[in-house]
């Protein structure tokens, strides 16, 4: 075996994506929980664990163009950066987002959130499956559960209309509410795109295994 | 001068920590200290002996035992390289591109070829002298003769001629054939327009040192090519070279100082016909 | 694309030793195929039996077919014939020690052309199109051995140019050069992939990459794999390949 010096690079590549999932699904995780009676506490970790993110996401990046540029790299090495780059954006925009909603948590009365738009646990749920299963998917290279948990988003979007009708209704009759309900609204808003985001990664780990992209070969 | 000291004295100190070294470096500087100085002793020493006779009565055109000029001398020598060269090169350029450009390595019939040049380079030159007076002058009916003895050394020269030749060739690198069959041309075609043309300086080294060999050539000519004192009469006719000459004059031991003179003039014309080689060589070598 | 070259069944001895062993794959019309494949894989040996100089090596066999336009090279190709249309450049610059004129003019002379002016039109042609006329249009009647490594095998290039090739085959041609020299080289070639039908055996991977629109993997004298340049870069089908290109071999 040659290149062990690039091997050890791309291992320690590979390393900080783990990482960094597992920092994304501990945001998210807390973010959420952050919304239910009692787990105000958690929202604070969640935004600190999204400053961690960011601060990954930079050296990743990084690394990855060095790697480029000092290695040349084809075929699955090539592969396997570029996935990285565009896997490492997904991820950064999920640790926001569990940001925002924990920002959000902090700013409501505990519990009043789910008792508003009782989905939102639900859709709360599946996206931090999706997230997680994502990054598992990426970490053992899982075609066949990457595969699953793209179909998942289904759920997820079909859950963001249910909450989005129930949300509209509420505001039709308790106009003195709207505050709750559009931060309500923003709250199922950014499950959506963390669902969204999940299924970028899983996208990224088929491409990374097969060169293929949403059907289309790109390399 | 002064390089050349400083160059010694920076060297020395370099190696004054490691004994070996500094052996090695003292044993070479020592090696070539001495054989510059051989040279110079005898070039010195024949230019002392020989310049004070140099005299005018020495150029004169007939030879007579008073004057002892050594003009025939000159153009009989001049007559035999010619003619030697003549033989010898061709055949020795030809043998050799035979043996390294067509021949197949470890063939037979090389494998012999070479086991004669070598020892054709190996047999004293009296042997060639013999033969030459056997062969050229009473087999064939030459007599003493510019042809008999051209004939003789243009043999003797041709392990020389075939040897530089050879190396020459070789060390043309295989890059030039190469690109010349690369381009569809025939062996015959890369050969005389390729190979040979930078095969020239190499050639010409051979060519000079052939030429030194038949100047310098006395046992091989004196029973070939005569030892009258005059100017040959054509191609069948003798005469002696400068070598011969000075050789016999030292011999009889009247002449001594003429011999000397006789010496420097010989030195002078191996110097100038290796002045015009190389000037030749740089001439052809400026074509390409 | 018309195939222009093909390879048959080729096995290619040296004396005992196979250095070659059933190959078959062909080569289009105005494309340049690159032969990659570690030292002593048979690339450079199978790039020399297509214009037999091989033939120069004692006690070297081929069996199978190699054609040329549907003719076989070694039997129904005069040789001085085949090596006029099928060019080559080597892996070392070997301008012959003449003139830059003299140079160019080497093959068209050796192929009958003996006109001034023929020659004149067909040098000048011959340095443009190897992008090195500008470069020594002034000092034609100089020595040729005056200039640089790069520009050396650009006259080779052009050298083999001027007899109007329809292949160029190119051993390493790059492998002695700087880098500035290389980068255009490569220019070159893919000019040159406009006329002529061109095959390079690189050690450089990234060249292959670079310039070659097919690109074949060798490994001890068999072709592994053989495929558009960007799939062999990218989705190699053999694991040998795969290898290989990334470095992790052997």
């Amino acid at each position: 075996m040659t290149r062990t010096s690039f091997d050890k690079e791309l291992n320690a590549l590979h390393g900080e994506l783990v990482k960094m999932g597992a920092l994304v699904e501990d945001a998210i995780a807390k973010s959420v929980k952050a919304l239910e009676p009692g787990g105000r506490y958690l929202a604070e970790e969640a935004i600190a664990a999204d400053r961690q993110v960011d601060d990954l996401e930079r050296s990743i990046e990084a690394r990855c163009l060095r790697l480029l540029l000092r290695q040349q790299p084809v075929a699955k090495d090539l592969r396997a950066i570029s996935t990285a780059i565009k896997m490492i954006t997904d991820m950064e925009r999920i640790g926001d987002q569990a940001a925002d909603i924990a920002d959000l948590a902090l700013r409501e009365e505990s519990g009043s959130i789910s008792e508003l738009a009782h989905h939102i646990p639900e859709m709360a749920r599946i996206a931090v499956v999706m997230v997680s299963e994502a990054v598992g998917s990426f970490v053992s290279v899982d075609l066949e559960n990457a595969r699953r948990i793209i179909a998942m988003d289904d759920k997820i979007d079909h859950l963001f209309e249910v909450v989005k009708t129930e949300l509209i209704g509420i505001l039709k009759e308790q106009s003195a509410r709207a505050d709750e309900v559009i931060n309500a609204m923003m709250i199922a808003k950014y499950l959506e795109r963390i669902g969204d985001h999940a299924v970028n990664i899983c996208e990224w780990v088929e491409f990374y295994e097969t060169g293929i992209h949403k059907q289309t070969r790109i390399l | 001068m002064k390089t050349a000291v400083n160059k010694f004295r920076d060297g020395f100190r370099a190696r004054l920590r490691h004994p070996f070294s500094l052996l090695a470096f003292l044993l070479v500087w020592a090696a070539m200290l001495l054989t510059v100085a051989i040279l110079a002793f005898i070039v010195i020493h024949i230019l002392v002996n020989g310049i004070p006779y140099l005299t005018p009565s020495l150029f004169e055109w007939e030879y007579t035992s008073d004057n002892c000029s050594v003009v025939f001398a000159i153009i009989n020598t001049l007559n035999i390289v010619g003619m030697a060269l003549l033989i010898g090169v061709p055949i020795g350029i030809f043998a050799a591109i035979y043996l390294v450009e067509y021949a197949k390595r470890g063939n037979r019939v090389v494998r012999i070829i070479r086991l004669t040049t070598e020892t054709l380079s190996g047999i004293p030159s009296i042997v060639y002298g013999l033969f030459g007076f056997i062969f050229f002058n009473n087999a064939l009916g030459w007599g003493y003769s510019m042809m008999s003895g051209s004939f003789t050394v243009g043999i003797m020269i041709l392990p020389l001629v075939i040897r530089s030749t050879e190396e020459a060739l070789k060390s043309v690198p295989d890059s030039f054939r190469e690109g010349s069959f690369g381009l569809g041309a025939g062996k015959l075609r890369t050969v005389f327009r390729v190979v040979l043309p930078s095969a020239i300086p190499g050639i010409l080294a051979g060519i000079i040192l052939a030429i030194g060999r038949v100047v310098g050539e006395t046992a091989a000519l004196i029973f070939t090519a005569g030892s009258i004192t005059k100017v040959a009469s054509g191609l069948f006719g003798a005469g002696r070279t400068l070598a011969i000459h000075m050789y016999l004059l030292s011999n009889e031991g009247l002449h001594v100082n003429e011999s000397y003179a006789t010496a420097v003039v010989l030195l002078v014309t191996v110097l100038l016909i290796n002045l015009l080689a190389s000037f030749v060589a740089k001439k052809l070598q400026k074509k390409f | 694309m018309n195939t222009k070259i093909d390879v048959k069944n080729v096995d290619l001895f040296y004396g005992d030793f196979k250095a070659l062993k059933n190959i078959n794959m062909s080569f289009k019309e105005k494309e340049i195929t690159a032969l990659i494949g570690p030292s002593g894989c048979g690339k450079s040996t199978l790039l020399k039996s297509i214009n037999r100089m091989n033939d120069l090596v004692e006690g070297c066999r081929v069996t199978g077919s190699i054609t040329l336009d549907g003719k076989d090279v070694y039997k129904d190709v005069d040789v001085t014939e085949l090596r006029k249309r099928v060019g080559m450049v080597f892996q070392k610059p070997n301008p012959f020690p003449m003139s830059i004129y003299d140079n160019v003019a080497y093959g068209p002379r050796t192929h009958g052309i003996r006109k001034k002016s023929a020659l004149d039109e067909l040098v000048e042609q011959s340095l443009k199109g190897a992008a090195i006329w500008d470069e020594c249009k002034d000092r034609l009647k100089k020595s040729a051995l005056g200039l640089s490594g790069g520009q050396q095998q650009r006259l080779c290039i052009a050298r083999a140019l001027a007899v109007h090739p329809e292949v160029i085959l190119m051993d390493e041609p790059t492998s002695a050069l700087d880098p500035i020299s290389t980068l255009k080289i490569e220019d070159l070639m893919s000019e040159l992939k406009e006329q002529y039908t061109v095959i390079i055996v690189t050690h450089n991977m990234q060249q292959a990459a670079r310039i070659s629109d097919k690109t074949a993997f060798f490994l001890l004298g068999e072709l592994i794999e053989m495929g558009d340049t960007e799939e062999i870069f990218s989705n190699p089908k053999e694991q040998k390949t795969e290898e290989y290109i990334t470095g992790r071999f052997g």
